[in-house]
């Protein structure tokens, strides 16, 4: 996959409709886009037979950029918007962009139950630390301390760990990685849409016009560098000190193990209930 | 068109039982439904309004529901989570309304029919994907048993509170599409209706149901499956790169693809041009809102059913809906009896408003009874259409207790005007 070359975001973009974009200098959004698009590529998917859902956000506008069956939906409910296209055609690949906002506070529910439930979704949740389209008011991934238009004195509110959130929930492929690390990025996307069940790729990415102004952090060639220094691979999370380990993010494929999937589980029902029927006629 | 007596489209498929060739034909369209037909074997039963919506809504073809407990609506959602798997449909429980709206919407756009049942806490949490489905022209059904509110209210107990909320609820402007039935009969055949409408107008059509009606029993025919009559949407004739996700056919009615089928169209809750992008420009987005309510209001005529029953003499007219229309029947039964002449208009679908309908008995009666279940909803559009009357002669019998709106108080107020 390392070959495809660059060119081959541009034949899944849709430039005759929507350009430019609406994101600013700097942010993330673009290169997780990328990554996406090459993913797809790479696995050689009909794109006819993908959906990419979304919520409301940042990150959200990212369907209407991608030439795929794509769905820009409610503020937090894009996981049950997806959740009902995968009911109907479990054979649709089935995308979902959120961010930490959509994906954690106001759509909370819906990510703990499709996880629990194990739907053959794979959600990329970019995590920005804040609410950047609204202008920059904390969300639950804003760090303790972090400075948010809604906590002009710093955050009070201990930030959630969505990695762990998703695994404690039942998800059955987790993994993060940061916005620095394409290609492991890409490799964590390909890898998610060929798990069989409810993956969750957490892409800690920069907001440098928001979050990285209110919080100091530089522009986005310094948070860049941030997440190439501050990061350590999970494989090497044992290897190392724990003060070396302390504040930093852990990437890597944190959870991923075999589990009855719903769709499938819902046609072996369907089919168990048609025999039963049918064997009484 | 608007003196029918409880006449309507799917009234067709239910002629007397006498002259139906019922085996054969149940047999030839049903062979994928077998299950209604063993199990019910479309004689004369007794069931419940809630059961009648589940099975209205298999009849319709309905492969999709998505939903979440509630009293006194939850009936459908037991039935259908036993019914849709032997018919290859998907039935799924919610963690809340909210995802139960949302996953119709998104089945519906991935080419099922779909259908949810709440009540009114989750009538409300549904408001929002309710909005979304309109603005995207997205077919759904949601059924609403009204229940005694406002909040938890009395989970039990009648009320008509929802009737400004089915209309209003959601915020921003858009039309709606609302059915509401008076029997067990006709809760099965407007949902056959609202599932109809659904795929025809590519819109959210919402079932008003009384708690009342959802949990009574009444003896009642199914129609063979052959004399049901189902609408599908239409589908794109035109290939994938021609294709307008809202393309102004005859009437506002365009076609809908699917995902899966090669149009990789967008669908967005933002104001959108005629593909499905996002639009700030003025003329793009006065042309989205118009065709939403052109959509409705150029098909009034299909739209619109009103009962009209013993009007020709009527010197009293009663305008009711749902369980209130029987209570009304019985009181014109009583008053008819005495001779006072009086009779009942009743609007099967209550929005959109049948107003010409009303206009007409504004004029033929010297007065008007709104009996309603709520502290005066349908009283004000009486009243909007009101040009010579004076308050006087629109009168409201009004009752929000949890207990109906009896005949006798019905015929007291008859009495006072006479």
């Amino acid at each position: 996959m390392a070959n495809i070359p660059q060119k081959i975001v541009h034949q899944y973009l849709r430039h005759d409709k929507k350009f430019p974009h609406v994101w600013c200098a700097g942010c993330s959004n673009g290169i997780i886009l990328g990554a996406i698009i090459r993913a797809i590529a790479s696995m050689e998917l009909n794109r006819d037979d993908i959906v990419m859902v979304s919520g409301i956000g940042c990150s959200s506008r990212m369907p209407v950029y991608i030439d795929l069956n794509t769905m820009h939906t409610l503020h937090g409910r894009a996981i049950a918007f997806a959740t009902g296209i995968k009911m109907h055609k479990p054979n649709m690949k089935v995308i979902v962009v959120t961010g930490d906002g959509d994906c954690t506070a106001i759509g909370g529910n819906h990510l703990i139950h499709a996880a629990r439930r194990n739907l053959d979704l794979s959600v990329i949740l970019v995590n920005n630390n804040i609410y950047g389209m609204t202008g920059g008011q904390c969300s639950p991934t804003t760090p303790h301390g972090a400075i948010a238009t809604t906590a002009p004195y710093g955050s009070i509110e201990p930030d959630f760990d969505i990695c762990k959130l998703a695994i404690g929930a039942g998800a059955s492929f987790v993994a993060r990685t940061t916005a620095f690390h394409v290609t492991e990025m890409q490799n964590y996307i390909q890898a998610s849409m060929e798990h069989p069940g409810f993956s969750l790729i957490e892409v800690i990415s920069a907001c440098p016009v928001i979050y990285g102004r209110l919080n100091k952090k530089g522009g986005a060639p310094q948070m860049m560098k941030e997440f190439r220094d501050n990061s350590i691979p999970q494989t090497a999370v044992d290897k190392l000190p724990p003060e070396q380990v302390e504040g930093k993010i852990i990437r890597g494929i944190l959870r991923r193990e075999i589990q009855p999937e719903y769709s499938a589980a819902y046609a072996d029902l369907i089919k168990g209930v048609q025999e039963s029927a049918g064997g009484e006629q | 068109m608007l003196k029918k007596t409880t006449s309507n489209s799917t009234k067709a498929k239910t002629p007397k039982a006498e002259t139906l060739k019922k085996k054969s034909s149940a047999k030839k369209a049903a062979s994928k439904i077998v299950e209604l037909e063993s199990n019910l074997e479309r004689k004369t039963i007794i069931m419940q309004g809630n059961e009648a919506v589940a099975y209205g809504a298999l009849d319709a073809g309905v492969n999709f529901f998505a939903g979440y407990p509630i009293t006194p609506s939850t009936e459908v959602a037991e039935i259908l989570s036993a019914e849709l798997p032997k018919r290859g449909g998907v039935f799924i429980q919610m963690e809340d309304e909210i995802a139960s709206i949302c996953a119709i919407v998104g089945a519906s756009l991935a080419g099922a029919k779909s259908l949810t049942a709440t009540s009114g806490p989750g009538f409300s949490l549904m408001q929002e994907g309710i909005g979304f489905a309109k603005i995207t022209e997205t077919p759904c059904v949601v059924v609403n048993v009204q229940r005694m509110g406002p909040s938890t209210g009395m989970p039990t107990s009648p009320a008509q509170g929802d009737i400004m909320q089915s209309r209003w609820g959601s915020h921003g402007d858009s039309p709606a599409i609302v059915l509401y039935p008076d029997s067990v009969k006709e809760s099965y055949e407007l949902t056959i209706r609202a599932v109809n409408l659904a795929e025809k107008y590519r819109t959210c059509v919402i079932l008003l149901m009384d708690e009342v009606i959802g949990h009574m029993r009444e003896s009642v025919r199914l129609p063979d499956m052959a004399n049901v009559r189902v609408i599908n949407r239409i589908k794109p004739t035109v290939p994938p790169h021609w294709y307008k996700h809202y393309d102004e056919n005859q009437k506002y009615l365009s076609p809908l693809a699917s995902f899966g089928e090669g149009y990789r169209f967008h669908v967005t809750g933002l104001t959108h041009d005629a593909h499905g992008f996002p639009t700030n420009k003025a003329g793009e987005a006065g042309e989205m809102m118009d065709r939403l309510r052109k959509k409705i209001t150029y098909n009034i005529r299909d739209l619109v059913q009103i009962e009209s029953h013993q009007m020709d003499d009527a010197k009293i007219a009663i305008f009711a809906a749902g369980i209130t229309a029987r209570s009304a029947k019985a009181a014109i039964a009583m008053a008819r009896h005495e001779g006072i002449k009086v009779g009942l208009l009743r609007p099967l679908t209550i929005w959109p408003f049948p107003d010409d309908a009303v206009r007409k008995m504004l004029r033929d009666v010297d007065t008007v009874i709104v009996p309603e279940l709520n502290q005066g909803q349908l009283i004000h559009e009486i009243r909007r259409l009101t040009k010579d009357k004076s308050e006087s002669d629109v009168l409201s019998i009004r009752k929000v207790n949890g207990d109906l709106i009896t005949p006798n108080e019905i015929l007291r107020k008859i009495k006072e005007v006479i």
